[in-house]
């Protein structure tokens, strides 16, 4: 061997080389590896709608029903309450839902549906860092909230404040307003959540 | 004796065991004038070893399963002959490793060891660190309860404000799940253990590369014995420091023990009163707060309105460590050493500290919690930021030839 000429090109090339093939098998190899943590096909499967029937949420009054493992309140708001949403406006952040996530139909003050404006159909988790806010939907102190709360949601862990249609007020942790879910109404009393076509 | 010697020679000839007890302990020369603070890096490694042991015969009976998860924790503390012992020695042991450690990084910041040439340690030690913090986070979410479940969600949703697919692809559903619960197992028990003992035996491998450095800062090797090539102020770390901290261990055994015994919860703070009620998914407990060693972390994040400002400062708060070999422009070590500036500053980075950590456990609603917390994360960033230039202007003292016992 030591008679042979040696060659460093040749060397650096055949190292260069055998890096590259290795670097390629490790990739190839983990490729696989790290798309198995993404959510499985069960996981996605239970995306499903769920019905929730809400004939007896009574006016004031709110239920939270499972889906995809997040609670989503059904609130039915009474005249008032939905004429205090309109004077929430200058306390709001986002007042028009501008850069929140809801379905097209839902982008108005109520953000509801033009059919059922009293109902709120809304994902309880803040936009802040997932937890849940709690119901504060009674305007003001009776729930530790000062006289002037105009009634709404509170998030305990950081302090964020949501008004009676998941609007975010102005200066909370919380960036954007509660996400509304896709929905629709099978009849007045049967709500499907996580759909908006007819007849799914 | 003639066989044990003859089997000392066998294996000798096979595997470098006694080259290995001459120059890791027996005539591995650390500094004479070691003090109380260096009895932490040895108690860390107890409590790694305590975890491990402990963490192995919890998995003989805990279920990484959402749906038999929290129960599993309750038979192992009622059904399993001494499964609270050793649960509860878990639970103490996770906290009081995050003691130690802390007390650990203040040595290095008192003795100035994170200083040329033990820069490379430093470094090893913040991945440490690091890995301990994910360790405990994922462990934390082990047990199901509410505050399991909302603490992962809070801090994943961290990663949700960076980057949202990230935090689908840790989650492995669109929301905190038995996915993510029987991942955060596999991480907890195997992945993050073994690097973490990797870790370990690289930051010792370059202690031992350097020396110890001690309360003045000097480095011995700097003053040998010219026959001899010992360093002067150098004694054998066996059998000086391993006597000396077996008294560190005793002394912190009785106090672990005691933890586990008469007070194992700690008023709430090593185990948080709602993880004694099962993970809902619908409900976040009205108050929820990381267990303690995370709470200065979390009060700089809440007390930053902005949603991503805030998560970006409370990672920035724990890298910073990283920097500090880079920061630190003192000519001297040790804090005997330096001058009055560095002295307030390092004075106010700890109440910083522990100021934040205590307003991390408090309720942000109260109306001082986010003001104090705001004026600390400003001393406790300013300590970093500010130090280039602090620790040039400071008023050093002379550094003696030799230590000063």
């Amino acid at each position: 061997m030591s008679d042979v000429q040696s060659d460093p090109g040749r060397r650096k090339f055949l190292v260069g080389a055998t890096v590259a093939v290795g670097v390629a098998g490790v990739a190839a190899v983990g490729t696989p590896f790290v798309l198995s943590m993404f959510p499985s096909a069960r996981a996605k499967a239970a995306g499903a709608p769920v019905e929730v029937n809400i004939s007896k949420v009574e006016p004031g009054m709110m239920i939270t029903q499972e889906w995809r493992g997040q609670p989503v309140w059904v609130v039915n708001r009474t005249p008032e309450m939905l004429a205090q949403l309109a004077k929430n406006a200058d306390l709001l952040r986002d007042p028009e839902s501008e850069d929140s996530s809801q379905p097209d139909y839902c982008k108005n003050i109520n953000r509801a549906t033009e059919k059922h404006p009293n109902l709120l159909v809304v994902v309880g988790i803040c936009t802040h860092l997932g937890c849940s806010p709690v119901d504060k939907m009674k305007a003001g102190d009776s729930g530790g909230m000062g006289s002037d709360w105009p009634g709404g949601f509170f998030c305990p862990c950081h302090g964020s404040k949501y008004d009676l249609s998941g609007r975010v007020f102005k200066s909370m942790p919380a960036p954007l307003n509660l996400r509304i879910p896709p929905y629709t109404f099978i009849t007045d009393a049967r709500l499907l959540i996580g759909d908006d076509k007819k007849g799914a | 004796m003639k066989i044990a010697a003859r089997l000392l020679d066998w294996v000798d000839a096979r595997f470098p065991l006694t080259t290995v007890w001459r120059e890791h302990l027996a005539e591995y020369y650390a500094p004479k004038n070691f003090n109380f603070w260096y009895y932490f890096g040895s108690l860390a490694m107890l409590v790694l070893v305590i975890q491990i042991v402990t963490g192995i015969f919890l998995t003989m009976n805990y279920k990484p399963d959402a749906r038999f998860a929290f129960a599993s924790v309750e038979y192992i503390m009622r059904d399993v002959d001494y499964g609270w012992l050793i649960r509860y020695m878990h639970s103490t042991g996770a906290s009081m490793f995050f003691v130690v450690v802390y007390l650990h990084m203040m040595r290095g910041l008192l003795y100035g060891s994170y200083q040329k040439p033990r820069e490379l340690i430093w470094y090893l030690g913040m991945a440490i660190y690091l890995c301990l913090m994910a360790e405990a986070f994922f462990g934390y979410l082990l047990p199901w309860g509410q505050m399991s479940y909302w603490g992962a969600q809070v801090i994943v949703s961290l990663v949700d404000a960076i980057s949202p697919p990230l935090a689908l692809w840790i989650r492995g559903d669109y929301v905190i799940a038995d996915a993510t619960l029987n991942r955060f197992f596999a991480f907890h028990v195997i992945a993050l253990p073994l690097v973490l003992l990797v870790l370990v035996f690289l930051h010792i491998v370059a202690l031992h590369q350097v020396g110890s450095n001690n309360p003045d800062g000097i480095e011995i090797k700097e003053k040998k014995d010219p026959q001899t090539g010992i360093p002067l102020d150098g004694i054998p770390f066996h059998p000086y420091y391993t006597v000396k901290d077996i008294m560190g261990v005793v002394g912190f055994l009785i106090v672990y023990f005691g933890i586990i015994f008469f007070m194992p919860e700690m008023g709430g703070y090593f185990l948080e009163e709602n993880n004694f009620i099962p993970a809902d998914p619908l409900k976040t407990p009205p108050h929820i707060a990381p267990v303690w060693y995370f709470t200065p972390f979390y009060a700089i994040l809440r007390a930053i309105p902005q949603k991503q400002l805030g998560v970006a400062a409370m990672g920035l708060a724990v890298v910073i460590f990283f920097l500090l070999p880079w920061l630190d422009r003192g000519l001297v070590k040790s804090i005997r050493y330096r001058g009055t500036i560095y002295k307030t500053a390092l004075g106010l980075f700890v109440a910083a500290f522990l100021v934040l950590g205590y307003m991390g456990t408090q309720d942000p609603s109260l109306w001082y919690v986010n003001p104090v917390s705001r004026v600390c994360a400003v001393v406790y960033f300013g300590f970093f930021l500010l130090m280039p230039f602090y620790s040039r202007l400071d008023k050093t003292k002379p550094v003696p030839e030799r230590v000063t016992g």
